[in-house]
Formats: structure tokens, C-alpha cells, sequence
């Protein structure tokens, strides 16, 4: 092992924010599995109706709408790391108006469950399962949209510059982490536990 | 940088002793990771003296047949209390304490990567802890039924629904638990950022000093094991409150099921909370047998393999559940195979103490008991990983035995350990070597007393959780021996306390290197100043206080 070359000038180590947010969703990702495992433990387990067949919708429109705001995002980022601020919010607002539009259209999916097919979390054990999962990711993007917005707020103040990219990214991270966790919610729901 | 100029006062006025409150406010806005670290730590030593005494009191309603001291229900509430107290408000905190204060300090950082995060989750869990305790006097809710939680530290469901645990005290033991363990995962993210992004030049992943990545094996493992109790904790509060059916067996939930979680949690937190010992030990060993850590490299390899197996091994709690012969022979293998590296571990600090100039002090006294004793709790566990023998003793007070001289055996006698090793740095006084040989007489007498006797108890066929049980079974003796040596605990703790508070105001002046060690944080003053160091060290060797020392003769070359 050479003795002086680590102690040169090339000593980087990973930016704090970059491991934090790693570590962040390390410990999502358990706890999120846990609810998916209860899920699929108890496909099939309920001992009345309805059943996940006779009222789920695939939610098609609604998975376009989140994941594509993942796309969106990404070009907002492009645009703040190269200081093109205006084209940053626009993107960020796109961003924003796809995630809003992903939680109406699931409380939407839930009014109709709640109201039409008499559902709730306590109806059976599809219910219980159901609205936690789905409840809990909805959550999570609830809590992304507030830290968008929060962002957005500040760059129409003028806040936010190129000097931010990182920070910013870092909550682009939690926004893809949060659409990845999507995908597995919907592969549980609408198309294994079905 | 600008932000810390601004706080400098412009002129210092004549130093004048500030008022109580100006420095109680100090600590309560306080970010700087030491300060953090020693509320950590002295939080925990007051609830382990208040689980202490609740310890107290069960083993004196145990000492004779038919005993009448406590009511039954009033038992269960001790047993659970002190159960969750133990691991969740003196364990956690007490060892990432010593993480929060020693990690900067060892990788040459001025304060952990996020420090309002820090000072954010060591609030949340005091909060989530006096939440825990708040449930003495409000614990009754509605209904009048019940204080404080008695349902056992790991509240199996369906016990825990609405229907079975009726009032306010289960819903406590719920939101108490799971704010201290947001506070806690909070930390551990907070440690692994400090070891990825703030090491020092020239501090390599395989320059760290053992304690650390000890504590980043745990606070990863930590990441993984808490979610599983905190989403549990989640289904059983929707459960009693909005009528979810998760573990309602009546409609088609699981009785079994929060045991997997709960174990999921529950047997990698055995880890989670050993692995920071494993690290005081590796840092204390070496450095009173005068010789660096044997076999550096396959420590790592052998904690971080620890971390790795301990995540497949939680059934083996549940083998009376009466689960598949393949799962049962899975989760017998696996806990089998967790034995390994834990045995490298022990044999290699025997190795590091082996034809080393070996130093009795009071913290290397500790280190020592705590091999003999956790080779006891690993013979012992390896015992209870085979399913017929735990089928005869599974909930019996062998178990009770086994785990203890993990928790104790190992964990608080390093952690004891740490505080005499490190309490010259914190306070920059010495504990008094007199005391501390008299807490270590009495700890190790103590402690084997109690737990030593309960193994016998156990095959004798007691069961643990019990208030109380009939004359003539011939458990009369070991409990009796039992309750003797939880008074030489009690004795033992109050000795250490009357130790730290003496040596606090009237111990000797520390110096900035008391031990003549190798490690960073013994290369600034004691106590460090709030920047820790006034240059950042730049590291060449594992030792690089050794180097430092002996520049005729440095580490370097010969790793």
C-alpha cells in the first residue's frame, strides 16, 4: 500500500447530503417492505368481501402520472446545474402538478371504494391491508409534494440558483425513491395480490 | 465561515462563572455532538437506575414461595417496563452516546454530518421516553383499567388488541417506543453520513478505529431491524383505534405474525446493541495489553458478517410456535452459523491480549469479565439454537439466564468499560481506581450470582414471567441465591454512581492522554473543545497517536 497517496491533494469523500439521504431511504426501504410482506401475506386471508378483484381498478393513468413526473424532475435538474433557473421552476412545477394529480386521482380511487363499493379499513382484511400500503405511499408523496412546493416557493422568491443543485437533488433522490416504491405498490396491488 | 463568525462575541468580558440558568440553556440548545452524547449517556444511566430498581423488586418478590410484596398485576407492569426500559431508554442510548461523543472524535471531525439532526433525535427519544413513563398517571385512559404497560417488552399481539389490553397503556408503550426509535434511527443515519463524508485526511475505511466500524455495523443493521417494530407498531395502532384487522384473528388475521416482526426487530437489536460493546472492547484491549488489535482486517470482515447472518436468525425465537421443519432447521443453521464470527471475535481478542504487557486497570478488568461471561451467553445461546433443546427450556429461566449474561455479561460491563475509559476524556478527571475496583468486584460477583443460579432454575423447570410459585419444586435456593446477588448489583451501581459524581468534582486532573493510547480523541484536551481539534490531524497508520509518539518507529509500513 502506497503510504502518501491518500494524503495528497485528492482527499474527496461523498458529500454528506448524498450518504444522509442514501441511508434515508436504506431504512424506507425496510419499512416499507414490511407492509408489502403483510400484504402479501394476507392476499386471499379475508373472511368476507369484497374482494380485490370484484373492486380494483388498475390504476393506469395515475401510474403514468407519477412515474413521469420521475422524467420531469430529472429535466428540472438538468436545467438548475446549468443555471437556467426559469426553465427549473417550469419543470419543477410540472413536477408538482403530476404528483398533485396522482393524489386526487387516488383519493379519487378511494372515494369510489369508500362510498360505491363500501370499503374501508376496517371492512376486512383486503381493506386493512389495502388502505395501509396504499395510504402509506400516498404519505410519502404527500410529503414529497410539500418539500417540491417548498422548493418552488423559494426559487419564485429567487432563492434558488445553481448553488442549491445539490441540496435540490437530494430531494429529487427521495422523489424517485418515492415513484420506485410505486412501481412495487403497484406490482403488489394491482397485479400480484389480484 | 461566515456563520460562526457571527457568534463570536466581540470582546470577552472578564470570565465570570455563568448562572445555572444561562448554563442549563447551554444544554438545551446545544448541537455539538459531545454535549449530545453525554445527555445521551446520562439519560441512560438514570433509567437504568430506575429498571435497576424495578430489577430490585422483582427479584425480592421472587426470593421465597408464595411471597406477597407486589400484586400480580403490578409485576407484570415491572417486568415490562423494566424489559423495554433496559433495552430501549438505557442500551440504545447509553451506546450510541458513546457513538455520538467518540465518532468525530476518532475520525478527526469537528461535529457529526447533520447536528440539528442529532440534537433533534436525542429529543425525540427523551420525549418518547417520559411519553413511556407518562403512562403511570394516564396510562387508566377511559375505561380505568390499568397504568403503565403489562404486556411484556415485546407486546405480542393479539394480546395487545383492544379487546385484551383494555385502557390507554398499551397505545404508551406504542408511541413511546416508536418516537424514541425515530430519534434513534435519526442517529444512526447521522452516524453513517459522519463515517462516509467527514473522516479526516488520510482516515481510510481500513484506518478506522474498531469502535467505529462497530458502530456503523450496528447503526446499518439498525436501519434495516427497526422498521420492521416501528411498521408493526403501526398495524396494532390501527388496529386499536380504527378497527383494522391485522392481528384480529377473528377476522382472519395473524397471531404469529407480529411475533415475526416483532423478532425481526427484536433478535438483530440484540446485535444492534452488542456490536457497540464488541467496539469499546476493541478499543480498551489493545490499548491495556499494549499491543495493537490482533488481526484487524478479520475483525471487520467478522462484524460485518455478524451484521449480515444476525438479519436471518430471528425464528429462532419462535421454534415453540411450531413452524415448518425446513424453517425450523433454516433458522437453527443460521443462528449456528452467527457463532462463527462472534468466536473469531472472542479469539482474537485473546490473541490481542496474548503475550501483550497486560494492565489491570478498571476499565481492562471489565473487558476481561466480559469474555469469560459472553462466552457463557454464546455456549448458552448455541444451546437454545437447537429446537429440542429449546423446545424443553424455551420460556424458562434459562432463557432469562442467557439473555442476561448477553445484556449484562456483555453489554453494561463494556459499557462500565467505556465510562471508566472514557470519562477522563469527557470530564477530563479521573475516576477514582479504588471505587472502581470495588464496583468491579461487586458487579462480577453480583451479576453471577443472579444469573448464574437462574440456568438451574431454568432446567429445573421455572418458568420466566412468573409473580410468584409454590414451595417444594426445589427452585427455593437459586432464587434465593438470585435475589442475594441483585443486591450486590444494587451495591455495585451505587458504588459506580457515588464514583462518578466523587470523581467528577474532586477526581485527578486527567491530562490530555491518560491511557497512553492511540486513538485521535486522545490527542486534543480533556474535555475537547467545542471545535474538537484546533487543526485537523492528518492519519497515516491505525495507531496514529502511536506514530505520533514514536516517529522512529511508525505503523505505517507494517500494515
Amino acid at each position: 500500500m502506497s503510504e502518501d497517496s491518500d494524503t495528497s491533494d485528492t482527499w474527496t469523500l461523498p458529500a454528506r447530503g448524498r450518504a444522509g439521504m442514501v441511508g434515508l431511504i436504506f431504512t424506507e426501504t425496510s419499512f416499507f417492505a414490511i407492509f408489502v410482506v403483510a400484504y402479501l401475506y394476507y392476499v386471499g386471508k379475508s373472511t368476507s368481501g369484497p374482494t380485490p378483484a370484484a373492486v380494483l381498478h388498475t390504476p393506469i393513468l395515475a401510474s403514468i402520472v407519477l412515474l413521469s413526473s420521475s422524467w420531469t424532475i430529472v429535466l428540472a435538474m438538468r436545467a438548475l446545474r446549468a443555471d437556467a433557473t426559469g426553465r427549473f421552476a417550469r419543470w419543477w412545477l410540472v413536477t408538482f402538478l403530476l404528483g398533485g394529480t396522482f393524489l386526487v386521482l387516488t383519493a379519487r380511487e378511494w372515494a369510489r371504494l369508500i362510498g360505491h363499493d363500501g370499503l374501508t379499513i376496517a371492512t376486512n382484511l383486503f381493506g386493512t391491508t389495502f388502505y395501509t400500503l396504499v395510504g402509506l405511499h400516498a404519505l410519502h408523496v404527500t410529503v414529497g409534494l410539500t418539500l417540491i412546493a417548498l422548493v418552488f416557493v423559494l426559487t419564485l422568491r429567487g432563492y434558488v440558483d445553481v448553488r442549491h443543485a445539490e441540496r435540490t437533488e437530494m430531494l429529487s433522490w427521495y422523489w424517485h425513491f418515492v415513484d420506485g416504491v410505486w412501481v412495487i405498490v403497484f406490482l403488489t396491488v394491482y397485479v400480484v395480490g389480484r | 465561515m461566515g456563520v460562526l463568525d457571527r457568534t463570536v462575541p466581540a470582546a470577552e468580558p472578564v470570565a465570570e462563572a455563568p448562572s445555572l440558568v444561562t448554563r442549563l440553556h447551554g444544554w438545551v440548545v446545544t448541537v455539538d455532538h459531545k454535549r449530545l452524547g453525554i445527555m445521551y449517556i446520562v439519560s441512560g444511566i438514570l433509567f437504568l437506575l430506575v429498571a435497576g430498581s424495578m430489577a430490585t423488586t422483582i427479584r425480592l418478590q421472587l426470593v421465597v414461595p408464595n411471597n406477597h410484596l407486589v400484586p400480580p398485576q403490578v409485576f407484570n407492569r415491572l417486568m415490562t417496563m423494566h424489559g423495554t426500559t433496559m433495552i430501549f431508554l438505557v442500551a440504545i442510548p447509553i451506546l450510541f452516546g458513546f457513538g455520538n461523543y467518540l465518532i468525530p472524535l476518532m475520525l478527526g471531525a469537528r461535529d457529526l454530518a447533520f447536528p440539528r439532526l442529532n440534537a433533534f433525535g436525542f429529543w425525540l427519544f427523551l420525549f418518547g421516553a417520559l411519553l413511556l413513563y407518562f403512562s403511570y398517571l394516564a396510562g387508566d385512559g377511559l375505561s380505568g383499567a390499568g397504568s403503565a404497560p403489562d404486556v411484556g417488552w415485546f407486546a405480542y399481539a393479539p394480546l395487545t388488541e383492544r379487546p385484551f389490553s383494555r385502557g390507554s397503556s398499551t397505545d404508551y408503550w406504542i408511541l413511546g417506543i416508536a418516537l424514541a426509535g425515530i430519534g434513534t434511527t435519526a442517529t444512526a443515519v447521522n452516524l453513517l453520513a459522519t463515517a462516509a463524508s467527514m473522516r479526516c485526511r488520510g482516515m481510510t475505511l481500513g484506518r478506522m478505529p474498531l469502535f467505529v466500524w462497530l458502530m456503523l455495523t450496528s447503526s446499518a443493521q439498525l436501519l434495516i431491524a427497526l422498521p420492521p417494530l416501528t411498521a408493526a407498531q403501526v398495524m396494532l395502532l390501527l388496529d386499536r383505534f380504527l378497527g383494522a384487522h391485522f392481528f384480529d384473528t377473528q377476522a382472519g388475521g395473524s397471531a404469529v405474525l407480529w411475533q415475526h416482526f416483532f423478532w425481526l426487530f427484536g433478535h438483530p437489536e440484540v446485535y444492534v446493541l452488542v456490536l457497540p460493546a464488541f467496539g469499546i472492547a476493541s478499543e480498551i484491549i489493545p490499548v491495556f495489553s499494549r499491543k495493537p488489535i490482533f488481526g484487524y482486517p478479520v475483525m471487520v470482515a467478522a462484524s460485518v458478517g455478524i451484521g449480515l447472518i444476525s438479519i436471518s436468525v430471528w425464528a429462532h425465537h419462535m421454534f415453540a410456535v411450531g413452524m415448518s421443519p425446513a424453517a425450523n432447521s433454516f433458522f437453527i443453521a443460521s443462528s449456528f452459523m452467527v457463532a462463527v464470527p462472534t468466536g473469531i471475535k472472542i479469539f482474537n481478542w485473546l490473541a490481542t491480549m496474548w503475550g501483550g504487557k497486560i494492565r489491570f486497570t478498571t476499565p481492562m478488568l471489565f473487558c476481561i469479565a466480559f469474555l469469560f461471561q459472553f462466552l457463557c451467553a454464546g455456549l448458552t445461546g448455541v444451546m437454545l439454537a437447537v429446537a429440542p433443546f429449546n423446545w424443553q427450556l424455551t420460556d424458562s429461566y434459562f432463557v432469562v439466564a442467557h439473555f442476561h449474561y448477553v445484556i449484562v455479561g456483555a453489554i453494561v460491563f463494556n459499557i462500565f468499560a467505556g465510562i471508566y475509559y472514557w470519562f477522563p476524556k469527557m470530564t477530563g478527571r479521573m475516576m477514582s481506581e479504588r471505587l472502581g475496583r470495588w464496583h468491579f468486584w461487586l458487579m462480577v460477583i453480583g451479576f453471577n450470582l443472579t444469573f448464574g443460579p437462574q440456568h438451574i432454575a431454568g432446567m429445573l423447570g421455572m418458568p420466566r414471567r412468573i409473580y410468584t410459585y409454590e414451595a417444594g419444586r426445589g427452585w427455593e435456593i437459586w432464587n434465593q441465591l438470585s435475589t442475594l446477588g441483585a443486591l450486590f448489583q444494587a451495591a455495585a451501581i451505587l458504588v459506580f454512581a457515588w464514583n462518578a459524581i466523587v470523581s467528577l468534582r474532586r477526581g485527578a486532573v486527567a491530562g490530555n492522554d491518560p491511557w497512553d493510547a492511540w486513538t485521535l480523541e486522545w490527542s486534543t484536551t480533556s474535555p475537547p473543545p467545542e471545535y474538537n481539534f484546533a487543526t485537523l490531524p492528518e492519519v497515516r497508520s491505525r495507531r496514529p497517536l502511536w506514530d505520533l509518539k514514536h516517529p522512529d518507529d511508525p505503523d505505517g509500513p507494517y500494515e
